[in-house]
């Protein structure tokens, strides 16, 4: 097995590094990095995407602010649809408005969206190929202190599994503005999962975003981390420790998890010969499920899958939830010096 | 039109009912066949619509929710123009248009995806505000509902829904049959008071006989008069209408003629043809009562 060590290829590495983080991500060892909620640019790129096209309109079960479709709201009243605490409604709405040539987005906490309504997204959306846009929030235990009911964890595995669907996990905020306004131009159904808590900003403005696209944001050699969603960030933490191990990792941030970017993984995979994978989600249907299977077909590899093991969270702040749960840069370090162990 | 040719097609379109579901060797009868006068008012007297120009944009918009029952829309559709009625024999079969439930990608005219029940009414809402937003007053949304899909609470939300945002270019169908899956609907699970309960969800509510094709287009009219809130018929149907046998029985609910071992019916390979010569002999007391 080919194993690139990081005596070897130090230098070129370092240099590559220096442009590709130039290029993709801030500098994420400065001391202070500005967080927001990704939902938070969700809300901005909806209002965005009101401006540019009459047809965008906004659906909510009784969730405004927290789902952050206010912006819109004010902006756009006669666009705007308030169905009260009533999910199954809510999509099946959205369906009837997509049937009319709007394109709505239907935006509720994901652990209702998709999570109550998960047929009613089947039958009206995908089978009958309806563009509506599914926004869920809160997902992941970083929801924290609202407790295992509201932290959506099985939101990847469900509706990855419908045909038809686009299920995109943004990184952060910025990233989240961009990935909503391709959602308005894309004519497919799509799911966008969004998280409360605040998130590090560490993708800059002309960050390249594409829907389908997964994007190297590290290149490295000796093991490939791929991360979506709030976990792209502790990848690129834990790239940084590895560097002091003398192990060179390469980060591939996955904002589409479907259509999954299959050249771009099997292409680091090839070079790197070991993957991580990190997801705040279920990990069995998740990321680490997505990934698996695809390396199992066509590249077969040592892996790891950092994210929920099949269980639920609990209440508590999100840091040390995420600790406790092993979904931080710490459990990705390990993961990952273990595989280089076994590469030997 | 007049109501004796509205007649005789609706007995067209159970002939071909029958014809289909026996052919196919599954399928539901019995609320297929009671829809059979509603969807023969529908298509050849209440809707504007183009069988050549399915999604021609000044159309009524027609919304079958409990798509079980698609049976009789297909034969509707094909006896309005929509496709040739030679394929309505390939219902339910592989790469046929006309699937077990409607859908509406593979088959123009077909307005939704539908078969898992309570979503029709909803979808209607979404329409109408994409209506109201557009400024378009003049067109109607119908939503054909079968009455054991009440109890879906869906249906719920989105009456609540209509009510809020008065969409009075709605109007609703339920066809009370009294049965469902199980048996009949007020042991499954009770739905009395119907009408009540859909005035105090703030809607204007019809009762009508749902197999007296006058009565069907008369509630139509009305319905569209009514334009500051949302419009249901409660249409009273008798389920499988037109086949003695099949007549009020909630087993013949999922059941296609040519396949029941149902106690004190037909046997099975008669079943069919008894329920075609019934049928014939109802058009020739058609015929002669309009002579």
């Amino acid at each position: 097995m080919r194993c690139v060590s990081y005596e070897l290829c130090a230098e070129k590495l370092k240099a590559r590094l220096t442009k590709i983080m130039a290029a993709l991500t801030v500098d994420i060892t400065k001391a202070k990095l500005q967080s927001e909620s990704i939902r938070n640019g969700l809300g901005r790129g909806l209002l965005e995407a009101g401006k540019q096209n009459k047809n965008v309109v906004a659906v909510t079960a009784d969730l405004t602010e927290s789902t952050n479709i206010s912006l819109f709201a004010k902006a756009f009243p006669e666009r705007f649809i308030q169905v009260g605490v009533s999910e199954q409604n809510l999509v099946t709405v959205g369906s009837g408005l997509a049937a009319f040539g709007k394109i709505p987005f239907v935006s509720s906490y994901a652990a209702f969206n998709p999570g109550r309504n998960w047929e009613q997204i089947r039958t009206t959306i995908c089978l009958n190929d309806r563009p509506v846009k599914i926004v869920g929030s809160h997902t992941g235990i970083s929801v924290g202190p609202d407790g295992a009911t509201h932290q959506m964890l099985e939101d990847i595995a469900l509706m990855r599994a419908l045909p038809n669907m686009v299920v995109l996990a943004p990184c952060d905020s910025v990233e989240a503005e961009k990935a909503t306004l391709a959602m308005a131009t894309d004519l497919r159904p799509n799911y966008i999962r969004l998280a409360r808590d605040a998130t590090p900003i560490i993708t800059l403005p002309d960050t390249p975003f594409e829907i389908g696209k997964a994007i190297v944001f590290v290149e490295g050699f000796d093991v490939t981390i791929i991360a979506t969603g709030t976990m792209v960030y502790h990848a690129l933490l834990a790239a940084e420790r590895l560097k002091h191990h003398h192990i060179s990792a390469e980060v591939i941030n996955v904002s589409t998890v479907k259509p999954l970017d299959a050249e771009t993984i099997i292409t680091s995979v090839k070079k790197t010969r070991a993957v991580v994978t990190a997801e705040e989600a279920q990990i069995n249907g998740g990321l680490g499920g997505v990934i698996a299977e695809l390396l199992a077909e066509r590249c077969p590899t040592i892996m790891r899958r950092i994210g929920m093991k099949d269980h639920f969270g609990e209440s508590g702040k999100p840091n040390e939830l995420l600790k406790h749960f092993g979904l931080d840069a710490d459990h990705i370090v390990l993961a990952a010096q273990e595989l280089i162990d076994r590469k030997g | 039109m007049t109501v004796e040719e509205l007649e005789l097609k609706a007995d067209t379109i159970r002939q071909d009912i029958i014809k289909m579901l026996e052919h196919a060797g599954s399928g539901h009868s019995a609320g297929s066949l009671g829809l059979a006068d509603i969807f023969t008012a529908l298509y050849f007297d209440i809707l504007k619509h183009d069988p050549k120009n399915p999604d021609w944009n000044e159309r009524d918009i027609l919304i079958l929710s409990n798509g079980h029952t698609v049976p009789v829309r297909y034969a509707a559709m094909a006896r309005a123009g929509y496709f040739p009625v030679e394929e309505l024999m390939t219902l339910r079969q592989l790469g046929s248009r006309l699937q077990g439930h409607p859908e509406r990608v593979r088959l123009p005219g077909l307005e939704t995806t539908s078969g898992p029940l309570g979503c029709g009414l909803s979808q209607a809402c979404g329409i109408a505000l994409a209506m109201r937003m557009d400024n378009i007053t003049h067109r109607w949304i119908y939503v054909v509902m079968s009455d054991g899909e009440l109890d879906e609470g869906n249906v719920w939300e989105a009456a609540m829904l209509a009510n809020k945002y008065r969409l009075g270019n709605i109007i609703a169908i339920v066809d009370r049959n009294n049965i469902q899956l199980d048996g009949p609907t007020e042991i499954v699970m009770p739905l009395e008071d119907l009408k009540a309960k859909w005035e105090s969800f703030g809607w204007y509510v019809i009762e009508i006989d749902g197999n007296n094709i006058p009565e069907v287009i008369h509630a139509c009219a009305l319905g569209r008069s009514i334009v500051d809130k949302p419009v249901i018929i409660i249409a009273h149907t008798i389920p499988g209408k037109g086949v003695d046998y099949m007549e009020f029985d909630y087993r013949w609910h999922g059941t296609p003629p040519g396949l029941a071992d149902i106690a004190g019916m037909p046997p099975k390979a008669e079943q069919a043809k008894i329920a075609l010569r019934e049928l014939r002999t109802l058009r020739g007391k058609i015929e002669s009562e309009a002579d």
